[in-house]
């Protein structure tokens, strides 16, 4: 028997955890970007939104630009009728991301290639802004409910499973199942990404142009289909994140705003680490939590989750500029 | 001497074959800078061509322009018969053209063996697909590529830095990684880039036994850029001698060892 304070805190931890997972999913795509083309993707949080919208519209059958089209040819249309499944939505929304990969690659960065740094975080903005019009314009701007079959609500059987662990007043801890298939769903993505880049020819070209576009001409790569490639790949991971995020809040425009979650979270496992952005999000999710159930709560009148990941961030810039798992940053005099 | 005969035999016995690249009035401007004034030249099949001059004289222009990483503002480049339209660097390397960087051009971050296997990219056809999901066709060709690696491996004695990251190496076994990136890629025709710079006697010795192993044993033409005249002459069949973005001298070693144009140029005569 565990007093029930501690196994509260346990509880907040497992949560944190979870938490953790889905700021990392989203930090994942922020990394991909980053470390094949140095891009920093503001866009980031808006393609998961983008990504989310397309699918509840693919699902339920809505007509894009359905204002668009009532206004100028004066019809009445919103939904075809119909209903996709949730896998051949996915697929679907998958390929639409591909798309939007192309789009991005071929109308702007193809054209910005060798700009400095901050002109190509700039172009990241704007398409930020014209991608959250763009979606509002194809799918309206309501606030949406996605529903892929994931279940939700708290895990009985781990309720059943741990409620010995505590007295008459525990009832076990408390697991959204939507944050363990988060979980599972983003770990099996780390894997797949892992694996990709490993061991396939495109993962060892895209390795390649991460590492020095020169000698990556030079061996007969093609920056420009890499990046394609990239940008699909944080295309998926923004979906994944986006029907994660979508399935527990909502499809609305605050799902863009998980980007602004994902800076402190690179901050602490370097901008071009893939493994960091697990563990950076892991240690953002438990101990914005640990550090709310603590301290925030009992001593600061709480609401500290809202600041801390970005103090903790800046706490690591002071002492750790390049994260945990970032390259070195040597500097030649 | 040198005409459009399919090959002939040169001074020291070596048969060089047809033209397989030639260079036509090639000139080259950045801004209002010359840096290639209507140059022209071939290379043969099978043949070692140097490029010389002194610093600046226009040299990796020349080899950047075979390679596509510069496009010249007038001039053609012929490559097997034929008039090569304006080509980005990948296409060209994936046209059989590898090279190597005066100032090395690998991948830090990667093991010794990684960088070798990427000059395999371009003989790997299976798509993107059946990459991901790794089903036979896929690995097949992962093990037929390796095995031509580590071929190349073992003819450029790198075995025993296979596993190290190139980051850790030191200059003249990066230098030769680099050639073997490009040898990996089973190139028609290789373009090296001072191959020798920075290294001392013995590394330079060892460098030029390699190049003359793979002209010798492969087959491949070879255009490589030298400082070091003593090298030249003991490696090249022929030689282009370029000074201020001019072609100053074109021929075989000793020809162009007299050639007075030359003599001037890099003993440093006024230019008037």
């Amino acid at each position: 028997m565990f007093p029930d304070q501690f196994l509260f805190g346990v509880e907040v931890l497992l949560n944190g955890l979870m938490a953790g997972v889905l700021y990392a999913l989203v930090a994942l795509g922020f990394v991909l970007i980053f470390k094949a083309s140095g891009i920093f993707n503001y866009a980031q949080g808006v393609m998961a939104l983008f990504a989310a919208l397309t699918l509840v519209g693919i699902m339920d059958g809505q007509v894009p630009f359905s204002h668009l089209i009532n206004a100028i040819f004066g019809m009445d249309v919103h939904h075809f009728g119909w209903h996709v499944p949730a896998f051949a939505a996915i697929l679907l929304a998958m390929m639409v991301m591909v798309g939007l990969a192309w789009i991005v690659q071929y109308f702007i960065f193809r054209h910005l290639v060798g700009q400095e740094p901050i002109i190509l975080f700039m172009a990241t903005i704007g398409l930020a802004y014209f991608m959250e019009g763009f979606g509002d314009m194809m799918w309206g701007s309501e606030i949406k409910k996605l529903d892929v079959g994931i279940p939700q609500g708290g895990s009985f059987w781990i309720e059943e499973a741990t409620a010995f662990l505590g007295g008459s007043n525990f009832y076990g801890f408390f697991i959204d199942q939507l944050d363990i298939v988060a979980a599972v769903v983003a770990i099996i993505l780390v894997v797949l990404l892992v694996a990709f880049a490993q061991y396939t020819k495109q993962g060892r070209a895209m390795r390649a142009v991460a590492d020095d576009h020169q000698a990556a001409l030079s061996v007969g790569i093609s920056l420009s289909f890499i990046w394609v490639l990239v940008w699909s790949l944080a295309g998926f991971v923004a979906l994944v994140a986006g029907i994660m995020w979508g399935a527990k809040s909502g499809v609305q425009f605050s799902l863009s705003l998980i980007a602004l979650k994902a800076l402190p979270v690179l901050m602490l496992g370097g901008f071009t680490s893939i493994p960091g952005a697990i563990v950076g999000g892991l240690i953002v999710g438990v101990g914005e939590k640990l550090f709310e159930f603590l301290i925030g709560a009992p001593f600061l009148g709480g609401a500290t989750e809202n600041w801390f990941a970005y103090m903790l961030a800046l706490v690591f810039l002071v002492f750790r500029p390049q994260g945990l798992f970032g390259e070195k940053i040597i500097e030649r005099v | 001497m040198f005409d459009q005969a399919d090959s002939f035999i040169t001074a020291d016995g070596r048969t060089i074959g047809a033209v397989m690249m030639e260079m036509k009035n090639i000139t080259l401007r950045f801004g209002g800078v010359v840096a290639i004034k209507d140059i022209s030249f071939d290379v043969r099949e099978g043949e070692i061509r140097a490029i010389i001059g002194p610093n600046g004289a226009g040299k990796s222009s020349m080899l950047n322009v075979i390679s596509g990483f510069y496009h010249p503002q007038e001039g053609e480049v012929w490559y097997k018969g034929a008039r090569r339209p304006e080509m980005k660097p990948f296409e060209v390397a994936r046209q059989g053209i590898a090279r190597t960087f005066q100032n090395i051009a690998l991948f830090e971050g990667m093991s010794v063996l990684d960088n070798v296997m990427t000059g395999r990219l371009n003989h790997m056809k299976s798509g993107i697909l059946s990459q991901a999901i790794w089903y036979g066709k896929a690995e097949r060709e992962e093990t037929e590529n390796r095995a031509v690696v580590e071929r190349v491996i073992d003819f450029l004695e790198i075995q025993h830095i296979r596993k190290t990251p190139v980051s850790r190496l030191p200059y003249g076994l990066k230098k030769r990684v680099e050639l073997a990136r490009a040898l990996a890629a089973d190139p028609k025709l290789l373009l090296l880039d001072e191959p020798m710079a920075g290294m001392n006697v013995e590394e330079k010795e060892d460098m030029s036994r390699f190049i003359l192993d793979v002209n010798d044993e492969f087959g491949t033409t070879i255009v490589l850029i030298e400082h070091d005249m003593g090298v030249v002459m003991d490696l090249s069949d022929r030689v282009v001698v370029m000074d201020y973005g001019k072609k100053i001298g074109d021929g075989p070693p000793d020809e162009v060892r007299n050639n007075q144009a030359v003599i001037d140029a890099y003993l440093g005569v006024a230019h008037d």
